[in-house]
Formats: structure tokens, sequence, C-alpha cells
């Protein structure tokens, strides 16, 4: 196997130490890489949407998935796609969506792997029709870290399906997956944007919705006191007819901007024009699935916007009664970016580790300067004490005690990884920052 | 001319892959050829589910040459219409291991010009019969003998060569016979011995190219991407004192 030393973050571009790398490019080299020697752990990367550190393996060894992409076989009559794990969502919309079939779970960009999606337990803006993905999930393969191709399933080996759909990798390296795609009508969505002065109108306006096939709301993360949580909510409905689409051309972000770009005065106007493009009583358009669902894809690392430093994202599931401190010591802290979301969900899947669950999602992005960990803290306190959770694949901050608390049915886990991976070979940053299976930071 | 069928020689590398998919896509039918038949037929899954495709796997070894006869045979037997040729077989260790074992020293040899001379020899019939385009592999490395890789560089320097006589003998039966030569692709032979960088190519991005200018009415030789005309007109001109003491 070709492995390579190399530097390897997530998303949000933290600095982290180098690891070795390898990426197979043919079936048999996934093997050689699992089960060759080397030092330190091992963990799959797919295509590093991650935005922490849950496909960060510092001193050890990433087994990169990208080329592994093939397409097993298809069932028009089902919808069930069998594919191999790192192929990306954006392949399987642009083979599938012409045909009439949909990925029914998709998150917030379509450069993710199958793998990816399966290990982080993804979710969208239609989580409380439709669940997470892993809810679509009909079987895997899973190499385990001895080389042994295991089958599981909701009926075959349900303990290490639950643990590997949201297990961030930790139970082996998925070789193919069972995916039953959903059939749709058309290519088009009918989107309805309704502005919102404050936080109650916007959750009363969520739950108004709550019909819609996809919902979900973007708030102004700088404004306090009477216009807290002043935003747009957007919902989208699935449209009878087809709509001509354009293929959409991306364009990447061509250099780095100095990390000051972002500050709270250049939000602030950016937040403005975004809540006055709305008029105050809506509007309504028809939207290919693409452009409605990811909206960032049209410009390809976006992430270095935040310049050298990175980001942190923040993502937790709370009740509805922890959306004003949550909210209140984020607009304190003048340090969210102008990507801040806020969405209800749906009730829990099955996978041990996974995210998704019943309450209200908050997500957003804060440029990495100094205060942001003692501003994550403050806001895994907040999450911690309302009973919510943090989202693993956009952490790189929540401690060992918060996550053992918020994630109740870690035992379980515990105990999968002990019978697949008794000797611990598979491993991550993150892995060992949470303390899984003891490890030290 | 979109071809009607396409022969893909070393179907397991990612270049040949994103070949086979969009020659699949325009209509082709697709035989894939190369040593990993299990990774091939997985291959062949994905084009059948992408484009409706006739696809078929078969054994190639570049460096089996008494097989190549009877493989060129069977490529002829087994199809209709024109036949687009793409050689993306090659092998690349590092001088480092060539070194270490200088029998590799020959097998570079036989794995990236020997074996390609011979099953083109043997295809060069049934392409004057068929009529149809070749399309090959070559590299930057085959413009000039570098300390760092001249083994492999030698190979596809002989390669290119082998070509331009190719050339001018099949384009009297009306076949077209291209040579790419690509810089630095990203894929498992430039995988830990280049960096990561602007000079970086995507083999999708390689594979659109050879398909562009299979379609198109030219043939000869061309760089991949453009830039490398450039880069190595500098190569090639710098004064052996010189470059005798470049890390390259």
């Amino acid at each position: 196997m070709m492995w390579k030393t190399a530097a390897f973050s997530g998303w949000g571009r933290l600095p982290y130490g180098t690891s070795q790398a390898t990426r197979p490019e043919r079936f048999g080299q996934l093997r050689a890489a699992v089960t060759g020697s080397g030092a330190g752990t091992l963990i799959a990367r797919g295509l590093g949407r991650s935005y922490g550190d849950c496909a960060v393996n510092e001193g050890g060894r990433l087994v990169l998935t990208e080329r592994l992409d093939r397409i097993v076989s298809f069932d028009a009559g089902t919808g069930d796609v069998v594919v191999e794990a790192g192929i990306s969502l954006r392949s399987l919309l642009d083979i599938f969506l012409p045909r009439g079939f949909m990925v029914p779970v998709c998150p917030g960009t379509a450069y993710v792997t199958v793998g990816g999606a399966i290990a982080n337990d993804v979710h969208g803006k239609n989580h409380e029709k439709d669940g997470a993905f892993g809810a679509h999930v009909r079987w895997f393969e899973l190499m385990l870290a001895s080389g042994e191709i295991v089958r599981a399933s909701r009926d075959s080996d349900t303990a290490l399906f639950d643990a590997t759909v949201g297990g961030i990798g930790l139970t082996g390296f998925i070789v193919t997956a069972c995916l039953r795609l959903a059939r749709i009508p058309s290519n088009a969505l009918i989107v309805r944007e309704r502005p919102v002065p404050d936080l109650d109108a916007l959750l009363a306006k969520l739950h108004e919705e709550a019909s819609a096939t996809y919902s979900v709301a973007w708030f102004d993360a700088l404004a306090s006191d009477g216009s807290l949580g002043r935003g747009i909510v957007e919902t989208a409905t699935v449209s009878p007819t087809n709509i001509q689409v354009k293929p959409r051309k991306p364009k990447s972000l061509p250099v780095t901007p100095p990390s000051l770009v972002l500050n709270s005065i250049s939000v602030r106007a950016f937040n403005a024009l975004y809540r006055a493009r709305v008029p105050a009583n809506g509007r309504e358009k028809l939207l290919d699935y693409d452009r409605f669902l990811f909206p960032l894809d049209s410009v390809l690392g976006w992430n270095r916007m935040y310049g050298k430093r990175g980001f942190r994202q923040f993502q937790s599931i709370v009740p509805a009664a922890a959306l004003v401190p949550l909210l209140e010591r984020i607009g304190r802290s003048r340090a969210g970016s102008f990507l801040a979301v806020l969405k209800a969900m749906g009730p829990a899947g099955t996978g041990m580790l996974s995210f998704p669950t019943a309450g209200y999602v908050v997500a957003l992005d804060f440029p990495n300067k100094s205060g942001i960990v003692e501003l994550l803290s403050d806001l895994e306190r907040i999450t911690l004490e309302h009973g919510g959770r943090v989202y693993l694949a956009k952490d790189s901050c929540l401690s060992a005690q918060g996550f053992a608390a918020m994630y109740p049915r870690l035992p379980e886990f515990l105990d999968v990884l002990e019978r697949v991976d008794p000797k611990r070979r598979l491993g991550s940053n993150m892995s060992r920052r949470l303390g899984i299976r003891g490890g030290t930071p | 001319m979109t071809m009607s069928r396409w022969l893909i020689l070393g179907a397991t590398s990612p270049i040949a892959r994103e070949f086979a998919r969009l020659a699949a896509a325009q209509g082709a039918e697709i035989v894939l050829a190369g040593r990993d038949l299990e990774d091939m037929e997985r291959s062949a899954a994905d084009i059948r589910v992408r484009s409706d495709r006739t696809v078929s796997v078969v054994e190639f070894d570049a460096l089996d040459m008494a097989s190549h006869e009877a493989f060129a045979r069977r490529v002829d037997e087994e199809g209709e219409g024109t036949l687009g040729v793409f050689v993306a077989f090659g092998f690349m260790p590092s001088q480092t291991e060539i070194d270490a074992a200088p029998e590799l020293g020959a097998h570079v040899i036989s794995a990236n010009f020997t074996g390609a001379v011979s099953i083109l020899q043997w295809l060069k019939p049934v392409l004057e019969k068929r009529k149809g385009v070749v399309v090959v592999l070559g590299s930057v490395a085959g413009d000039r003998g570098r300390a760092s890789n001249y083994i492999y560089g030698s190979a596809k320097a002989g390669l290119h060569t082998f070509l331009q006589g190719l050339r001018i003998v099949l384009d009297r039966a009306g076949v077209r016979v291209i040579n790419i030569k690509p810089g630095f692709i990203d894929t498992s032979m430039s995988w830990g011995s280049v960096k990561d960088g602007p000079l970086m190519a995507t083999p999708r991005a390689l594979a659109e190219r050879a398909l562009k200018l299979a379609d198109g009415k030219g043939a000869g030789e061309s760089y991949f991407p453009w830039f490398w005309f450039f880069i190595m007109t500098i190569i090639k001109s710098v004064p052996y004192r010189i470059f005798r003491k470049l890390p390259i």
C-alpha cells in the first residue's frame, strides 16, 4: 500500500498534525490498507466535510475512501441502490434525479460520501418527515479492523448496524451499502420564505408549517433582546410539475481572505441584506432540488472564507426552553457568522450515537478566534442542562464528560466496539478527545 | 467521431475508469481489459447502471505478450463497428525501489513500453479493418531523462517514438493515433511522491480531455494540462551542467 504523510483537517480547517494516508483505487486494496501494519490507529475518511476531528487522526492512519465510488446495482422497482461507500451524494443525484429518484435524506452539501453519511447519520431539512440518513439504509457490508467483512441490517446483527449508523467510523470500514431512493413526482419544489420578527414568531411559523416536507429557519445570530431570533422561515413542498433546470457551475473561492474580513460589522451588514431580500409578506418560488438543498455548493471551498485560522461550528438539539438562553449567549458573544440555522426535528432513529432526536436544532459557525472555545463550552453547558446534545459531525470542542452525558447509549456502543475491534485498532482524534474506549486526547 | 466500441487497456486505473464512464455515456460499448477481474467486474456493473450500455470484462496482461495475439483476435471477433483503443496501463515504481532491485528496471520497460508495442502491433490490422482511433497515455517524463525517474521516462520516450511511427502507418488506413503526455495526475502513481498543488490535475479532467481528442479530427502529441508544454520546453532546453544540479 502507498502511504503518504500529510496534515489533514476537517471542514473547519483547524490546524492538526500529520497522519499517514492511503487511498485505495481498487477494491482489493482496501483490505490491504485496513489490515496492514503501521503507526497508531486507523479511521476512514471520505470527502472531509465533517467539520471537526472525526476524520482526523494525528499520528495515526487514514484510509481515504473516495476512489471506491461505484454503483453495484440498482432496482428501479424498489429504488434500492447498492453502492461502494466512497460514492458521493453528488454523483448519486446526478445519475438518479433525471430518472425520477431522490436521495431521501441530504445534508447541506452533496459533497459527502455515502459512507460518511452513514457514519454521521446525517439529516436534512426533511428530518421531521423522513428521519435521518440511516433510516433509509437497508443493509451494509462492513470491513472490520481484522479485514473480515460482515453484513449488518435491521434484521441481522442489529447491534452492529445501530452502532455503525452515527458511529463516526469506529466500528469499521463500510464497503458497500444499500439505500432505498425515493421516487419523486418532479424535479422541483415549491419554496416559501417568510420573514419573522422574533423567536416566538419563528417557532410559531415552523409549527404552522409542520405539514411541509422541508422546513428550516435562518436566524440573525447578532440580534438581541426584542429581536432575538428574528429571521426567515423557509419551507418547501414537492411540486407536481417539472421545471427547466440549468446545470449549476460551481465557482471556487480563489484565495483565502484574511481572517478579519468576517467581523461583526460585515456580518451585521450581510444579515440586514439577507433579511431584506424577502418582502414583509413573504415570497414563493419554484426551485430545483439541488439549488434548494445545497445553496452553499455553488461556492466550492467556501470554508476558506474564514481565513487561515479556520472556524468552529456549534450544532446542538435542545428543547424549546433552551433556545432563549442559547441564542442570548450567542448574541452576546457577537461572534456568530451569517450561517445560522434553526430547525424542528423529528423523533430519533436507531443509531446508538446518532445525533437527530426530537427538539430544535441550532447550528452556526464561529470564526476560530480567542474566546470561541470558552463560548462553545458555555453552549455545551446550556445544552447539557436542558438535556440536549451536540452533533459530533460538526464538533471540535465537546468534553468527554459532556459527551457521555449527552449520549446515554454509549455503553451499548462500547460493547459493540469491544466485539468488533477488540485490539482497538480503530480511532480518531475525536474518539480520543471524547475518551471513547479510554483514549487520551 | 464517436466510436461504436472502446477497448480500455489497463481498466482499473482511475483515469481509465473515468474514461470508460464518459465513453459509455456517449453510447459506446465498453470492453474493460486488465488483470484485476474482480475490480473490473465492479466497474462494469457501475457503468451498466450509469449508462445502460453493454460492458464486458476481459483479462489482459501487458507483460504476458504470448497472449496478445489471441487477445487481439478476440477483440476483432467479438464486436461490431468502429473501435477506439485507450491505452492506460503503466507501472511506475520509484527510482529508489528500482535501484534496490535492479531487475525491476527491465520490468518497468516491459510494463510501459514493450507490452504496449506488443498489443498495439497485434491490434494494428484490427484497427485498419474496423477504423477508429488509438489514444495512449504517454508522459512528460519521456521528454528528458532525469535522475529521479529515468527508467520510467525512457520507457515513455520509447513509447512516444513508437507512436510517432505508428501514427503515420495507421493514418494511411484512416486511423488516428493520439498521444497525450500528462503531467501530475492525482492517482496512486503520484500519491506520496508529488505534493498536492496547482499543478495536480484530476483523473476525470484527463479522461475528459482524452475523449474530446478522440472525438475530434486531429492526431499527434499534446500535453495535459496544456501548461506542461511550457514547463517541458524549459526543462528540455536547460543546459546539462545546470540540469544535473536540479533536484528533479
